[in-house]
Parts: structure tokens; sequence; C-alpha cells
């Protein structure tokens, strides 16, 4: 079989800025519509009384949503060509829906910002670029779409970009693609089409396919959150996946918390022992000693230790309905870590609008970010988000509920 | 570092679902108290089977095997099952939709319906009989539109209900199994893998499957675009014509709703190539009850289908 990778990517902007149709339009030209789900929209098109075929139908999903034309959730999305396999998380684009982006660029390698030509950058742009920017996504493309609805006017792409690149420099932003469009009519989709001969970049599948993505995950650090300690006869493992970087047998390893340190004695897999492992693999290692290490503890190299602490601060995206409350606890997933935190600061929330930083808040509600300080009732070993993405972030989970109410970025 | 890189395996596709998938399984061991593999001698399941062997040797599965059982099952299929759980040398639960019958939980209307949609009740009695708090199923989101927005660690409440419209959000790989007592997980592994993939990996992994994936002879009748395949419990009805020709099974399930498709594959490649120029989805092609409207899949889901 070929090697085939994986890239996974989001789509964010409103059913306004076509991005229905663009999924569509991606999954149209790749053939991967089937003709069963065709003639599905189809006949859906011709009920709302519009004739051909609406692409945006595509990703229609539940009763609910299309009883109230909205979408409520992110949905996952599966399509290939030879060279990759692609899962698209397709997030709403709408307000209150922040938590959905969020949640979908968490394992995105790449995602597509979608500017309406007609309207320009707006404020919802500006919103995704920073939760973009805040999730700390590799690569980001900003597709001008609609370029047919502005004469394919090369000032009109020129002047949008102008004005994103300028706020999108106050982000920190890099690795930024720009690509003028249409996905209606299909240019610089999976085809070039005729009508920007100006336009030399590439075209939006060229970009999916062929983006290097091998530096996506840190190769640096060696991370290893013990998931399941694996005792049989004799045997003793400790199974889990490597989050970064990555392990040979001999290497002298660091146990975290105790910091009793040892060497990899074997990497055992279920198809043979392994001389060395790599991220994203999922293996068992065999230590040289017997120490006593449980669910929780990290693997790590002994040159190349993470933070140990208690205390930390972390930027947070309120998720829940319950707005925070700073006098309740609630409890910390990390890696492989589940432990007690105690609020200890909101140093202050981020208006996603204008980027201002507004102090003296003692409450968060859904879809708010905030800067805050906690403190957690056992010692976590991490690395800031913006260096590793595995073990700089968790969420919270509120004890009485059970629920996930926050996504945390430490920093 | 150059230099070492060169020593690196490249992962693909199917390492890294692979490896995603491997880490969900110990996920559910970790932090559920009384998990269970659901398997039903399926394509889907079969591909399960072989991740928990990944994830947990050289120990025994920390979960039983669960098979809901319809009564409607192809035989090949029953026979599969219970031989690959005895090779396994893992615990096999099954719990029969006969019995759900018999208590009257499940009333037919006639004994020929598909009971594809009864699971739901013998399925959550099973939980509850058994105290079992997470069910690892087999589901992927590219099979139904109700399916793709699903989380991978699913919450179900005391009912056993799916409310799409209240998901835990789910960011990273950091899962929340977290259940107050009479509440359950669905946990789907292979939630994004697509059929391809799962055909893939059996290929590569050389995994024995129910003889009925290959090409065989089988009598079929042809009601509207599905091939139904003749059996005790499906006669030709007055006027239809039964049919001798060579099919395989894309998906198997209740034998009265699940069809063939014309086939001449009897590899793993062939299948492969099959998958890659169908024109139809896998549900499209085989299951009569996702036909019924555009939201099958959904409410089923909300009544505690898998």
């Amino acid at each position: 079989m070929e090697h085939i990778e994986l890239l996974r990517f989001i789509t964010s902007g409103s059913v306004d800025d076509g991005k229905s149709t663009l999924i569509g339009r991606l999954l149209h030209d790749s053939k991967s519509i089937f003709e069963d789900q065709l003639n599905a929209i189809e006949h859906t098109t011709r009920r709302r009384g519009i004739e051909g075929i609406d692409l945006s139908l595509l990703t229609d999903g539940l009763q609910a949503e299309r009883e109230q034309g909205i979408t409520i959730d992110v949905a996952y999305r599966y399509f290939a060509t030879p060279k990759r396999k692609f899962i698209i998380a397709d997030t709403p684009g709408h307000e209150q829906y922040t938590r959905n982006m969020v949640t979908g660029a968490s394992t995105a390698n790449l995602a597509i910002i979608l500017i309406d030509a007609r309207r320009g950058v707006l404020t919802q742009t500006k919103r995704h670029a920073y939760l973009a920017s805040l999730v700390g996504i590799p690569h980001l493309v900003v597709a001008v779409n609609k370029m047919d609805l502005v004469g394919y006017s090369r000032e009109v792409f020129e002047s949008i970009m102008a004005e994103f690149h300028d706020f999108a420099a106050k982000l920190g932003l890099a690795n930024i693609i720009p690509i003028p469009m249409s996905a209606l009519v299909g240019d610089n989709v999976v085809e070039r089409g005729n009508s920007m001969p100006w336009y030399e970049g590439e075209t939006l599948m060229s970009v999916l396919e062929n983006i290097e993505i091998d530096h996506d995950i840190n190769t640096e650090d060696f991370r290893f959150p013990v998931q399941w300690v694996c005792k049989w006869g004799d045997f003793r493992g400790y199974m889990g996946r490597i989050e970064s970087g990555s392990i040979m047998v001999g290497d002298e390893v660091a146990i975290l918390p105790s910091g009793r340190t040892t060497k990899i004695r074997e990497i055992s897999t279920y198809d043979g022992p392994l001389i060395e492992a790599v991220a994203p693999q999922s293996v068992t290692l065999l230590l040289e000693d017997e120490i006593d290490i449980s669910r929780g503890d990290m693997i790590v190299k002994a040159g190349n230790l993470p933070q140990l602490d208690k205390q930390f601060e972390a930027m947070l995206c309120w998720l829940a309905d319950e707005p925070l409350d700073m006098q309740r606890r609630y409890l910390i997933k990390h890696a492989t870590k589940t432990a007690r935190i105690a609020f200890s600061s909101i140093d202050y929330r981020v208006n996603v609008n204008t980027l201002e930083k507004e102090t003296g808040q003692d409450a968060l509600s859904m879809n708010d970010i905030a800067k805050i300080g906690f403190k957690v009732q056992q010692a976590l070993a991490s690395d800031s988000y913006a260096k590793n993405r595995a073990t700089g972030s968790f969420i919270l989970i509120d004890e009485a509920t059970n629920n996930t109410v926050a996504a945390g970025m430490m920093t | 570092m150059g230099n070492l890189q060169a020593f690196h395996k490249k992962l693909d596709h199917l390492d890294i679902l692979e490896s995603e998938a491997i880490h969900i399984m110990r996920e559910v061991a970790a932090e559920c108290s009384n998990p269970a593999l659901l398997f039903s001698g399926g394509k889907d399941s079969i591909v399960l089977l072989r991740l928990a062997e990944k994830a947990f040797r050289p120990a025994k599965f920390p979960f039983p095997l669960l098979h809901i059982d319809t009564g409607h099952n192809f035989p090949e299929v029953i026979y599969f099952r219970n031989k690959r759980a005895l090779e396994l040398g893992e615990r096999l639960v099954v719990s029969s939709m006969e019995d759900s019958i018999r208590q009257k939980r499940v009333i037919l209307k006639h004994p020929g319906q598909s009971r594809n949609a009864f699971q739901s009740i013998t399925l959550l009695d099973a939980i509850a009989e058994h105290r079992f708090d997470a069910c690892i199923g087999g589901a992927r989101r590219d099979e139904e539109k109700a399916r793709a927005k699903e989380r991978i660690f699913s919450f179900r409440d005391e009912f056993g209900q799916w409310d799409p419209k209240n998901q835990r959000p789910e960011l990273w790989d950091l899962y929340n199994a977290r259940v107050h007592p009479g509440e359950n997980i669905r946990v789907f592994p292979i939630s994004n893998w697509t059929e391809m993939d799962v055909w893939q990996y059996i290929a590569r992994e050389q995994l024995e499957i129910p003889n009925i994936y290959f090409a065989h002879k089988r009598q079929v009748i042809r009601r509207g675009n599905s091939l139904v395949p003749v059996s005790d419990l499906v006669a030709p009805l007055d006027g239809e014509k039964v049919e001798e020709i060579s099919v395989r099974f894309r998906t198997v399930g209740d034998m009265t709703c699940t069809c063939p498709v014309e086939s001449s594959a009897s590899t793993y490649d062939e299948i492969i190539n099959e998958t890659a120029v169908t024109r139809i989805t896998e549900r499209g092609a085989t299951r009569m009850d996702d036909q019924t409207s555009e939201a099958s899949m959904e409410l089923r889901k909300k009544e505690g289908y898998f």
C-alpha cells in the first residue's frame, strides 16, 4: 500500500460565507460524494423549490438543525485523495459557538478562515483568527470566497489580505496562506479555473495535499504519560502513547513526579519489540529497574524535563452554561492525571472582538476566554502549550455534574 | 537530529488511526470501572478486537465482550463470533433479544419484523443487568450524518438517551468518562475511520472475517435498489422473482434488513478495489432501516441505540 498521510483541518466561517458550499465542493470535486447522498440532496433541493444541487446541503446534519436552519455542533467529515486522508472538523461560525471552534481546532493541523469578498474582514473574522492563534493551529489558510461576486478583482483580494495581515501581526500569527476563490463556481478549490490568472499561488486542494505537517507535533521533547500498568506473570510494562519526541532502547529516563531515573529495557508492541518509537505511537515501555509507577505519572528523558509544579497560569476557555464559580472546586484532567484544583485568580478576560484585556472580573460565562491562575492538589508535569500541545492542554470537569466545563492552555 | 530522523518509521494514516484507537481503549480501561466491548462478529467489531489485543496483550482484556443477539443473525456470523471469542480466550456475554421478547420488553408486530431498532432495549437491559458503565462500540462517523456529530466518549443518561444538543465538549485527546450511577458512556475508538480504512486495516492485519463478506452465490430478491437475501425469515412475495447471483455483504446486521451488494471480490484487495470505486454509501446500499427517513439513525440513537 502507498504511504498516505493524515491531515486534520477545520473550516470556520458562517453559512453566509459559503462554508458549507466550500466543503460540499471539496467533497464533490474529490469524488467523495456517493450517489445516494447526491440523490438525497437533489430531492431536498427540489423540495425547497430550487433547481440543481445545493452542495451546502451535504453538510446538513441533525433534524433540529434542518428544522431551524442552523448548525449546532461540530461535525466530522472524511475524504481522501491518493496522497492524503482528510478529517474535516466542520465548526459553526455563529457567535455563541466559540466553544465549538475551540473544540474542532484542538486537534487540527490547519484552519481555513473564510472571508466573504464582498464584506471583507469582519469582527467574526478577527475572532476566528484569534481563536486559531489561541489554540495554536500550525497552518492557516485565509480563503477569500465569492470572488465571482466582486468581478474576480485582484485589488479587492489584496486589500482584504492587507487588512487581515495587519490584524494577524498583532496576534503573532505566521504561516498564513491566502487564496482567492469561488466555492460556488469551483475556482481555486480543486480546479484552478480561468477567472483569476493573476493569482499564482496554489489551489486549496494543493495546499491540503502538500503542506508539510511532519513538524506539527513536537519532535524534540519525549513525553510519555502512563495510561495503564500491565502486570501479567513476570511481565510489567507501562502502556501509553508517546505524546511528543522519540525514545530508544537504552535511553535514560526519569519518572515524574518521583524524579527517579532508570533506563528503557524494551519497547514492546503487539507486533514485536522496537528499537525506537516516535510520537504518536502507542507502545509499552519496560524499564531496567523496578520502580513504583502508576497511571498519571509521566516518563520523560532524564536530560529533558518538563516543569513540575502545583501552581499554574493558563488561558482558559469557559464552555459550560453554568458560569465559573471561583469558590467551587473543579477537577483538572491533564494528560492521564485527574486532580482537584482551586482557582486563585482571574487576571483578565479577553474581548475576542477587540483583543482588549478586561480586568476586574470575578466570573466567567460560556465562551469567555481569560487568563487565570490556579493551584492543583498534586504536582503536574507540564510544558507550556506553545511548546507542547499535548502536555500543555487540559480540561476542567465539574465534580457535581461531571460535565466538561472548560478547556485550558498552560502559559 | 537529521541522522536520527532517518531511523524513524514514517507513520501512515492507518498507524495514526490505530494508535489513536489504542489510546482510547486504554483510557476506557483506566477511567471506567466496568466496561464491555460490543462484539457482533461484524467487520468493525473484528477490528476493535485486534485493537484491544494491541492495547492490552500480553494480559487479558480488562473487559468482557458483549453481543446483543437479535436472533436474526446470519449463522456464519454467529459461528465466527463464538470461534473468535474462544481463540482470544476472552469472556463473551450474550444478551438475547428472545429474552426481551419473552419478557414482553420487546413487542413485535409480526415475527419477521426487523429487530434492529429493538436492539436498544436489549442493550439497555444488559447494561443495567451487568452494571456496565461503558460500552465500546465500532460505530464510525462516516457512516451516517447523526454519527458525524457524535463524540468519541458519548454520554448517555439514565434512560440511555443521546442528546445531540447537549454533548460534552471533547478537546484534544482528553476524554471525560465520568458518569453517575445508572448513566453510561458509549466509546467509539474507530470514530475517525472510514469504510476504506477498515478494509485496508483488515487487509494489513490479515484479520479473519466471516465468509459472507466475500463474494458468494446467494438467492436474492430485487426490491427497489436493494438485493434482499432470501432466508427462513424472508420469502418472496407474490410476483417476486428469486435470483441466484454473486454477492458480498458490506455490513452484517439483522438478516431481515441487511442487504448484500453484487460483487465478485474474493480477496481483501478485491474488496478494497470495489470499495474505492463504489458510488453508494455503506448504509445506503445495505440497510433498509436507514432508508425510512432522513433522520432514522438520529431517532434510534436518541432512544439508546449505539
